[in-house]
């Protein structure tokens, strides 16, 4: 009988630790007392229950390869006409294809091999001539292509990680979700508007000549001169023509903060280079003397200012008429880092702090009513047995919110809701087992007989029910996002608490009457 | 206390026939109003925003109509919600393009201007893009696919063929009807009213599993001929008070989930309601004869 005495302590060692993981859940807000020394750790609530910002961004991958030929097609221009290749076009004329059209055709042999030697990830796709002329296509390779998007895909991941990190969000969650998603989970953000402008800044700076030569109204009229173009200042209202070349982009940032001018208060945003940047800035500074500099961010002009004399500080500052808030989101951009790809949002889910107090109010009333109404009818029903149904439904609640605590889990509404039915379902299992006993008394069993019996008998079912209720949770797991996982979570972890509860509490009480108190009549 | 006293033999199988009718004829008006009134899918699965918004004052639907008017939206649908007195209200606009569309910020805007925004409590935004939404519609699907087809695999498993068709049917109809149901009232399919269709596929099984466990078992204890109406009838009236008192304390707990659990839950909790009925009612009425039609096959 040793045995028995050893499961009863196990079963109560497994309730303990129970009770120890849910207790810091149930303490509130207010925190475990003084001199706790069990595990501190609360259930994690989700965003539907404490409030929060839910996004699912698309990392647009393409536009990464598409920006790769770009430069490419720049880079050999330069090489053509180093090697004397005589072309008079060659752009990317597709995302993923490079045309070049070669004046002098003999030409393409050197073409061929400048190709196989500096660009070995472009394939030649066709070939054709016409009127002494002659037109080659190349297409980058599947490889080197996928190659570019998972790499834009990962350095867009760890860029929105900074831009978060830096915004300061408490447990944020940022996780790819195959191919080219990004799933962040925010909570306690309250503003969607900033979070999304900050995450959908690709970043780009860039520092360009302005072309003086030519007039702007010139080329509004259409008379664009070669190796210029017409950019707007940020609010969109004054064209400025360009050199299309930059003398500087921002990879060599080292560093951004927020600064106020002290005159009249207004916010800018100072850049400090990285020792090799620092250089560039001072060389281009001192060579370009008297002349305009313009800022770039992700196309738009910020500020055009004059070159007064060369800057060697290696700083610049970015001014534009910012709100503090713009500013020092501007400053988290830049230092974060900018976006190999843009991104588009694909979902966006906002709930109020208001609204989560609200739901799990709601949802705990819900389960404290159902959850009445359960017990009263067992003890009405089975009376004392349906005590001892009730003892082990409280001790299902409280072992589901332990597992979830030490899992780590997400409790979300419809997670709550899960437990609300579990607790219907939980009593199922006894139900069984009830009836069987039942039976097995009116057959004129004694009360240890039929309750061993009753046991034995229902277990088959009672496995066979449960394990495709669970076979519905996994799948719902599966295919679920976000709260419809925290229901499928909570479900299977109801299921197996119940099972643990029924079969093994309950039996082990129900024995220890019938074998140790020698009850002659179960009351049931 | 008893609820079915013990030896109480009911002949379901004599109504059999008017069982199937009515589920026959349950199904065909699920149907036909699937067609006619198709269902209300929700943002989740025709993307769009929506937005629920509650007022600290008196707040009509017209005026909040009237408020967001100069946004210029084509298909906008305000709805109260909660109680009258809770000024809460639910705007939805059809989606259009990319999630990253302003709409939802306009709305805000222009209840925040109209109404002043110490009034105005924006308690949820929910903006799912096209992509999105045809992916949790697929997934959707595809989980209630799965779910059925590997419960198949597991009743044919732990049981014979006959019964895994049987329970697999009537759950099926369990889920042409609850679907029937939320047509017929217009309410709205969300992700969660998904996932209660998939408890459902895992609660009305129980009842049905739990006959045919006990069919089984008569059916070892009867040596030589076998009267299987009969012995079917019986197993189902020895189990008819477990069926029927599970069936309530979940019944219980849901009502309870459905009147006080708020009206994020609410659609999720009339589903599983629903399905709880429906399945109680197939497992009894609609898999147990369906094994008697299946033995007469083979015969």
């Amino acid at each position: 009988m040793d045995r028995f005495k050893l499961k009863g302590l196990l079963i109560l060692a497994v309730l303990i630790v129970g009770i120890l993981f849910a207790a810091p859940s149930f303490f509130g807000s207010k925190g475990v007392p003084q001199g706790w020394i069990g595990p501190k750790e609360k259930i994690k609530l989700g965003l539907d229950l404490q409030g929060g910002m839910h996004l699912v961004l698309r990392v647009v991958a393409d536009k990464a390869v598409e920006s790769r030929m770009n430069s490419t097609a720049s880079d050999l221009k330069a090489q053509m006409v180093k090697q004397r290749i005589h072309y008079s076009s060659a752009d990317s004329d597709s995302p993923e294809t490079l045309r070049i059209v070669l004046r002098v055709p003999d030409d393409y042999g050197k073409l061929a091999d400048l190709i196989r030697g500096g660009y070995p990830y472009l394939q030649e796709a066709d070939r054709s001539s016409k009127d002494g002329t002659m037109t080659v296509k190349y297409r980058i390779s599947d490889r080197e292509a996928a190659a570019i998007r998972s790499q834009a895909v990962e350095q867009a991941l760890e860029t929105v990680r900074n831009r978060i990190d830096q915004f300061g969000v408490s447990e944020p969650s940022i996780i790819p979700q195959g191919g080219e998603r990004i799933v962040l989970q925010l909570p306690g953000v309250t503003d969607p508007e900033r979070a999304k402008s900050l995450l959908k800044n690709t970043a780009i700076l860039e520092f360009k000549l302005v072309d003086e030569e030519h007039s702007v109204q010139d080329a509004l009229r259409g008379n664009v001169p070669s190796g210029s173009y017409i950019a707007y200042m940020k609010d969109g209202s004054q064209p400025i023509l360009l050199q299309q070349r930059a003398v500087m982009t921002g990879d060599l940032l080292d560093d951004a903060r927020m600064r106020i001018q002290s005159t009249y208060h207004e916010p800018y945003v100072e850049i400090s280079f990285s020792r090799e940047g620092g250089r560039i800035f001072e060389r281009v500074t001192s060579e370009n003397t008297g002349k305009r500099l313009a800022i770039l961010l992700d196309g738009k002009v910020y500020s055009a200012p004059v070159i007064r004399e060369a800057i060697s500080g290696g700083s610049a500052i970015i001014e534009g008429r910012f709100t503090d808030e713009e500013a020092s989101d501007l400053a988290i951009i830049l230092r974060a880092g900018s976006l190999p790809a843009p991104v588009e949002i694909l979902e966006e889910r906002t709930v109020g702090p208001s609204l989560g107090q609200d739901s799990i109010n709601q949802g705990v009333v819900a389960m404290i009513i159902g959850g009445l109404v359960v017990i009263a009818f067992m003890v009405v029903y089975y009376k004392f047995s349906g005590l001892i149904a009730d003892l082990a439904l409280i001790m299902n609640v409280v072992l589901i919110m332990g597992a979830l605590a030490v899992l780590g889990a997400t409790l979300t509404l419809p997670g709550l809701a899960g437990i609300v039915l579990t607790i219907g379902m939980a009593v199922d299992a006894n139900v069984l087992v009830y009836e069987r006993i039942k039976e097995e008394i009116r057959l004129g069993r004694t009360a240890k007989m039929a309750v061993d019996a009753g046991y034995k008998n229902a277990l088959p079912t009672i496995l066979d029910a449960n394990i495709t209720t669970l076979i519905a949770a996994i799948v719902l797991f599966q295919f679920g996002t976000g709260p419809i996982q925290g229901f499928a979570v909570t479900l299977s972890i109801g299921i197996v608490a119940s099972l643990f509860t029924a079969l093994v509490l309950c039996r082990w009480i129900q024995e220890w009457l019938v074998n140790y108190q020698k009850i002659e009549r179960v009351s049931i | 206390m008893e609820l079915i006293r013990p030896g109480t033999h009911i002949d379901f199988m004599k109504y059999r026939k008017a069982a199937f009718t009515l589920s026959a004829a349950l199904i065909v008006i699920s149907i036909v109003a699937l067609f006619v009134r198709g269902l209300n899918y929700g943002i989740d699965f025709t993307g769009g925003n929506e937005i629920q918004v509650a007022f600290s004052k008196t707040v009509k639907t017209d005026e909040v109509r009237s408020a967001i008017g100069p946004v210029g939206l084509a298909d906008v649908v305000i709805q109260s919600i909660g109680e009258d007195g809770d000024n809460e209200f639910l705007i939805r606009t059809p989606a259009e393009g990319d999630a990253g569309d302003k709409t939802a910020q306009l709305i805000e805007g222009a209840l925040n201007d109209t109404f002043g925004e110490e009034t105005v409590d924006i308690r949820r935004v929910d903006v799912v893009g096209a992509a999105v939404s045809q992916d949790l519609k697929q997934k959707g699907f595809l989980a209630l696919f799965y779910a059925g087809i590997g419960i198949l695999v597991y009743i044919w498993w732990r049981f014979k063929f006959s019964y895994s068709l049987g329970a697999v049917l009537a759950l099926v109809h369990d889920v042409i009807v609850t679907v029937g149901i939320f047509s017929i009232t217009g309410r709205e399919i969300s992700l969660t009213v998904i996932a209660a269709l998939l408890t459902i596929v895992g609660y009305s099984l129980n009842d049905t599993i739990v006959i045919f466990d006990r069919i089984r078992e008569n059916i070892k204890k009867a040596a030589g001929s076998i009267d299987f109406p009969s012995l079917l009838d019986s197993s189902i009236s020895q189990t008819l008070s477990r069926t029927l008192i599970t069936s309530s304390t979940t019944f219980f707990v849901v009502l309870a989930l459905f009147l006080f659990g708020g009206s994020v839950i609410n659609n999720f909790a009339f589903a599983i309601m629903v399905g709880l009925v429906v399945g109680t009612y197939s497992s009894i009425f609609i898999a147990s004869p369906l094994l008697l039609l299946f033995r007469r096959e083979k015969n």
